[in-house]
């Protein structure tokens, strides 16, 4: 006991650290930063993101501007801030001295075709009590964004059937306007499915006529041809005529209705019903009802195209575009650096230039993206595809075909991007496969390349899934070279469709990441873009998450069937 | 560095083999010879050279980027360091059976199917057949019949071992070599792998590598003694154990070192 009590006591902080406490904060520490940047950062992006989708109340008031003069106006509040008082008073507004701070408030006034400004800043000082009138409207439209106000009627073909009072007007909207959205739907399917089919036949027509000519066929031979393609045209022009036709009658079907609103300040306007999108009264909603249209206005967001220079409607083709060029570059990096891969750990001969190539190929993986972009225009549009187009599409020069930027030089320029991810990714796995598996194969009497795919490659897929996984989220995200080789801002088509050959490598595509860009910072209406750009990012890190998370689970099914050989 | 051996036709005979790892000597002019149909033990302390004589037979060596053999080892009287002979046809006919189990990431039913699928067998009654002798033979195919198609991972370690002996006997070689193949078991899986080498030499040469002196006094019929990569004693493995002709062999099997 008296020799236990002679021991010289530490000190407390000297125990505390030697205990080894300090280094689990340090690593606790440094862990719970990185979560809380992330929560941070995905939680600012879902929450604006999924909140503009939300049916915001409309608030109906009056505010006074800088020369006393008072107005009516009705909106969405979108944000408030504090501003200084000085501020308001250099602006001319006639604030109280004793008052230092005061609110404002952004105001989305839509009604862009009336008067021109769509959103507002005004001051709490001369406003007026917000008041939520139950039959104030939010009209969304495909051009010039919302309409607030009240529904006086619905014409038909300009003459008043239904007054806003009668019992079944609002039931009429809703049925009238789905009867407008059927027929919208159907006139973009003629326009897009057939006309564009009969284009596209006929733009191989002259193709074909250009090849004959190309060829050096002439004479008889070349005066048969032609006449040909004059009946084969002349069948499709006929066939055009009569889809017109068609189209032209729904066309005037979808016009024929039409509701009569009224602004706040009660200036009467007429909206054609072919125009509108959705009709809702916010302020009459209950919560259920706002989470229906909520829904429905998110998918929307989804799955139609965009509007009104991107800052309205859907980012369907962007979702699309990036999914499909990033399965594109998927389908063409993995073989490359898998094969890459093999050579350089299972064949080369160890020394100077395997060294060098390893550097090389890590050192790839630094370049920053832009120089990618640099050299997929210079060498994969210009130079491949200019070949390309010398060697087999001859017959649409002077217009290009792959000698312009589309989605295969994206995903070719993305695939030699993400190359070096694929190639390490792939090395450390087959470096981690037990010497003994590849021994046990070859004592069996197996030459090296059957031990190769027979056994080795196999083991190494886990390792190659993960590679793959870092190289999709990486292109998903990545936005500098893709501007330069294949992404614009409104593609006028999906790269697929119903015409030969389905899938179009050299149309040009649109993507999340750029679309991000345009509308944040290209748009010519920054406020109504704003939270699309948001939206936008949410919707690009889910499908990030998406593509990662169906990687994860084949390479966890993989892990799983090749358990314990990496033990 | 006597030859014994002599009542039995001899299945493998080494020359004078030196072998190298870059400047390092790793054997020196070993000879001895390998009879048909028996168990043959090398014992001595790690380091000492014999599973490096051991990989000769099959020479996995060569996968030894630094590796270099000199004289001649000689099954069935060729040579099979001849620059003529086809490795891979060899190794089919000297299995080898490595100290940590080593089953691929395939079915059970795959993994001794994997040697015939090489030959270009596909044939699923041959192969059918083929597997379940195999097993039969590694006295695996009782607690496997029910799960041939389950990865071999699920097996526990000494099964996976009789797998990976299944998978060697399902080409039916001539010889079976072992490289400590009990060293990473249990006493159990380890005397059951005994007993199978018993009953194995009915129908294959075995050379067998073994740290377990005992192991080797029970298995071998014949044992060599190896030390800094000599070859210091071989003889009748009886022989050995209880009157060894050699300080040194004495030495090694009283566990005075090693």
């Amino acid at each position: 006991m008296r020799n236990i009590l002679k021991v010289p006591l530490l000190k407390a902080p000297v125990l505390w650290y030697k205990s080894g406490s300090p280094w689990i904060w340090l690593n606790g520490g440094a862990v719970t930063l990185c979560m809380l940047m992330v929560i941070g950062l995905l939680g600012l992006i879902a929450i604006r993101g999924f909140g503009h989708f939300w049916p915001a109340n409309i608030v109906l008031t009056s505010v006074t501007d800088n020369t006393g003069h008072k107005q009516i106006i009705m909106g969405e509040v979108v944000r408030s801030e504090v501003i200084a008082a000085a501020v308001a008073r250099d602006n001319g507004f006639k604030i109280p001295d004793e008052q230092k701070l005061l609110n404002r408030y952004l105001i989305k006034l839509g009604n862009k075709d009336i008067t021109s400004r769509d959103f507002m800043w005004v001051l709490e000082n001369g406003m007026d009590a917000w008041q939520y009138p139950q039959d104030a409207v939010a009209v969304e439209r495909r051009e010039w964004g919302n309409f607030y106000g009240y529904l006086v009627s619905i014409n038909e073909n300009g003459t008043s059937i239904l007054t806003q009072d009668a019992a079944n007007f609002w039931p009429e909207v809703d049925a009238r306007l789905k009867r407008s959205l059927k027929l919208h739907d159907e006139i973009a399917h003629i326009e897009k499915a057939r006309i564009g089919s009969i284009n596209n036949a006929i733009q191989e027509l002259k193709l074909e006529h250009r090849r004959l000519e190309l060829k050096g066929v002439s004479g008889a031979k070349m005066a048969e041809a032609e006449a040909k393609f004059a009946d084969r045209k002349a069948e499709l022009e006929a066939e055009y005529e009569v889809i017109k036709k068609e189209r032209d009658v729904i066309l005037q079907e979808a016009k024929r209705d039409q509701l009569v609103a009224k602004t706040a300040d009660g200036k009467e306007v007429v909206l054609s019903l072919d125009h509108v999108v959705r009709v809702t009264r916010p302020n009459e909603m209950n919560v259920f009802a706002k989470t229906a249209d909520y829904l429905s206005r998110f998918w929307e967001f989804m799955t139609t195209e965009p509007r009104e220079a991107n800052t309205e409607g859907g980012i369907f083709p962007a979702i699309f575009g990036t999914f499909i060029m990033v399965i594109v570059m998927a389908i063409m990096v993995t073989p490359f650096g898998v094969l890459a891969a093999i050579y350089l750990r299972e064949y080369a001969r160890d020394g100077l230039f395997l060294r060098i190539i390893r550097i090389s190929v890590y050192n790839l993986a630094g370049v920053p993206s832009i120089v990618y972009g640099v050299f997929g225009l210079g060498f994969f549009v210009y130079y491949l595809g200019g070949n390309l187009d010398q060697l087999f599409f001859a017959e649409s020069l002077p217009s290009p075909t792959f000698g312009t930027p589309g989605l295969f030089w994206a995903s070719l320029t993305l695939a030699l991007l993400t190359l070096p991810i694929v190639i390490v990714s792939t090395e450390e796995g087959l470096s981690r496969i037990p010497s003994t598996i590849r021994q046990g194969s070859l004592a069996l009497g197996a030459t090296k390349s059957e031990t190769l795919w027979k056994v080795i490659v196999p083991l190494a897929t886990p390792a190659m899934m993960t590679g793959l996984i870092l190289a999709v989220a990486r292109a998903a995200g990545e936005v500098a070279p893709l501007m330069l080789v294949g992404v614009v801002k409104l593609a006028p088509a999906l790269p697929v469709d119903s015409n030969y050959p389905y899938l179009h490598l050299d149309q040009k595509i649109m993507h999340l990441g750029f679309h991000i860009y345009d509308v944040g910072f290209q748009s010519p209406n920054v406020e109504a873009a704003r939270p699309l750009v948001y939206a936008t990012s949410l919707i690009l890190v889910l499908l990030i998450v998406v593509l990662n998370v169906t990687a994860i689970k084949i390479r966890n099914n993989l892990r799983e069937k090749y358990r314990s050989a990496s033990d | 560095m006597t030859t014994t051996a002599t009542a039995e036709s001899i299945k493998l005979e080494v020359k004078n083999l030196d072998l190298y790892y870059g400047q390092k000597r790793a054997l020196n002019s070993v000879s001895l010879s390998i009879p048909e149909k028996k168990v043959t033990a090398f014992i001595g302390p790690s380091g000492c050279g014999k599973s490096t004589l051991l990989r000769c037979f099959n020479r996995m060596n060569d996968l030894v980027e630094s590796c270099r053999v000199e004289g001649e080892i000689l099954m069935d009287g060729s040579n099979i360091y001849d620059k003529k002979v086809d490795v891979a046809d060899l190794r089919r006919q000297v299995g080898m059976v490595f100290q940590k189990p080593n089953p691929f990431p395939k079915s059970i039913y795959e993994n001794v199917a994997y040697g015939l699928r090489l030959q270009g067998v596909n044939s699923k009654r041959i192969l059918d057949t083929v597997v379940e002798n195999s097993l039969r033979g590694a006295a695996l195919w009782d607690e496997v019949k029910d799960r041939l198609h389950d990865n071999a991972f699920g097996l526990s370690g000494g099964q996976q071992q009789r797998l990976v002996i299944a998978r060697a006997i399902a080409i039916e070689p001539e010889v079976i070599l072992l490289d400590e193949p009990a060293s990473a078991l249990d006493p159990i899986s380890t005397l059951k792998i005994e007993e199978l080498i018993y009953e194995l030499k009915d129908k294959y040469t075995i050379v067998i590598v073994t740290h377990n002196m005992q192991q080797a006094a029970r298995v071998s019929d014949y044992t060599a003694f190896m030390y800094m990569g000599d070859l210091v004693e071989y003889g009748n493995t009886d022989t050995l154990f209880t009157n060894p002709t050699k300080k040194q062999t004495e030495d090694y099997i009283t566990g005075r070192y090693g």
